[in-house]
């Protein structure tokens, strides 16, 4: 009886492990043949566009406000540190630095899982629910080269812009509560910034983080879509999915990419 | 909303993701200064570079003329061998000084250079001659006790 009980454990967490595995090496297969079929959203530029539009331009507010607030709180909680060991002037290097390399991409990442992921996710589950993607194969119109990949490319390309203006949005809170609220010297803000923050090291690797939490949030989100169980609660459980793994995803690789990227040889 | 009104924004939306790219870029970063200018390289030897680091700024009178490329460390003569790169527009004597010196008290080191009195000026590749090496703090402290050691011994005798 009880070496039975544990059996049974045992085969439903191989199961679970296995399912889990199988599911990863569809995903890989899928993404490779998306980014195989994505002529048609490249060459019909358009389609991609239109997806820009809802991935990026309507990100845009949330993205913008969470910026500009993230860096106004960054400028009250560093000016409290910073000016204990005399050292307000190097307000800007923090609030620069902490948005560019780190805050920037992360929190843009999981905004736009959560705001435009769990879109992309539903959108397609309810399409495959609705059975449109079918409709679309009867009409020998490939899914994923019509549907998928257009939503795929407009993630790809709009994340990098949106973690860029976040950082910019943020360093200019930091810049508003630091100096015109606070009383930081500006001349000292801004130089002793650009005396510290590398374009290559600092900027540039914030740009590449930002590409890949794009590539990775908007590979899950298309796929969870595409691989939802076809009814109402199984596309909700997708979306729910696609903000978790996502979200988890952009934390774990991130810890890797800074890994990579700046403790390596130079130490800056 | 249709086609055109659509394109408009994804138009608005692209030019103001590079707008924000080239800010950081320009104004956060510093790309303008250094980058694009020509530079040479120079070498020179330390017996201890301290904590001395690649990308570390050259300074002459405090004012940045270059930075520190690479740092090796010489197998035969045991020193410290670091390169740096100099600005083409600034060229000093072949008898110039090259410190290691720390800005503040906690602050980042760097190599300050004093010119010399040499007509001959350091061409690309030169090896500065003259060097002197970081401080050490464990060193200043055995030496100040030493020193204070030695001194209570004169005074017991």
């Amino acid at each position: 009886m009880r070496a039975a009980d544990v059996r049974g454990q045992l085969e439903r967490l191989g199961g679970a492990v296995t399912s889990q595995v199988w599911r990863l090496g569809f995903a890989s297969r899928f993404l490779l043949y998306l980014v195989l079929h994505s002529g048609t959203a490249l060459r019909r530029f358009r389609l991609t566009v239109a997806e820009i539009y809802f991935a990026g331009v309507l990100s845009l507010v949330i993205i913008l406000v969470s910026g500009l607030f993230v860096g106004m709180v960054l400028g009250l909680q560093g000016y409290e540190t910073l000016q204990r060991f005399g050292a307000s002037e190097s307000l800007g290097v923090l609030v620069a630095l902490s948005l560019v390399r780190e805050l920037g991409p992360v929190v843009a990442g999981l905004l736009f899982a959560s705001r435009a992921g769990s879109a992309i996710t539903a959108e397609i589950g309810l399409m495959k629910a609705t059975e449109q993607l079918s409709a679309m194969e009867m009409m020998a119109v490939d899914p994923v080269a019509r549907v998928v990949a257009p939503r795929f490319w407009g993630g790809v390309l709009s994340m990098p812009l949106l973690a860029a203006l976040f950082s910019a949005m943020g360093i200019f809170g930091g810049y508003l509560v630091g100096v015109q609220l606070i009383g930081v010297d500006p001349g000292a803000f801004w130089s002793q910034m650009q005396a510290s923050v590398d374009v290559r090291n600092d900027i540039l690797n914030g740009v590449y983080k930002s590409i890949v939490f794009g590539i990775a949030v908007t590979w899950i989100a298309v796929f969870e879509g595409y691989d939802a169980v076809p009814t109402a609660e199984g596309v909700s459980r997708a979306t729910t999915r696609t903000v978790v793994t996502s979200s988890l995803a952009i934390l774990a690789l991130d810890f890797v990419l800074t890994a990579l990227m700046f403790t390596g040889g130079n130490g800056q | 909303m249709n086609r055109s009104m659509i394109d408009l924004w994804v138009g608005v939306f692209v030019v103001a993701g590079f707008a924000g790219l080239i800010f950081l870029a320009l104004k956060v970063g510093n790309l303008a200064s250094f980058n694009t200018s020509q530079v040479y390289p120079l070498q020179a030897k330390f017996a201890n570079i301290g904590g001395l680091k690649v990308r570390a700024p050259v300074k002459s009178a405090g004012v940045v003329v270059g930075r520190v490329a690479e740092i090796r460390f010489d197998n035969e003569t045991y020193e410290a061998v670091v390169s740096m790169n100099l600005d083409q527009a600034f060229q000093f004597p072949r008898d110039t000084t090259a410190k290691i010196l720390t800005s503040g008290i906690l602050g980042e080191q760097y190599i300050g250079l004093e010119a010399g009195g040499d007509a001959a000026m350091l061409g690309s590749g030169d090896r500065l001659r003259l060097t002197q090496s970081a401080v050490v703090l464990e060193n200043l402290i055995s030496q100040f006790l030493f020193n204070k050691a030695a001194e209570g011994k004169e005074a017991a005798k």
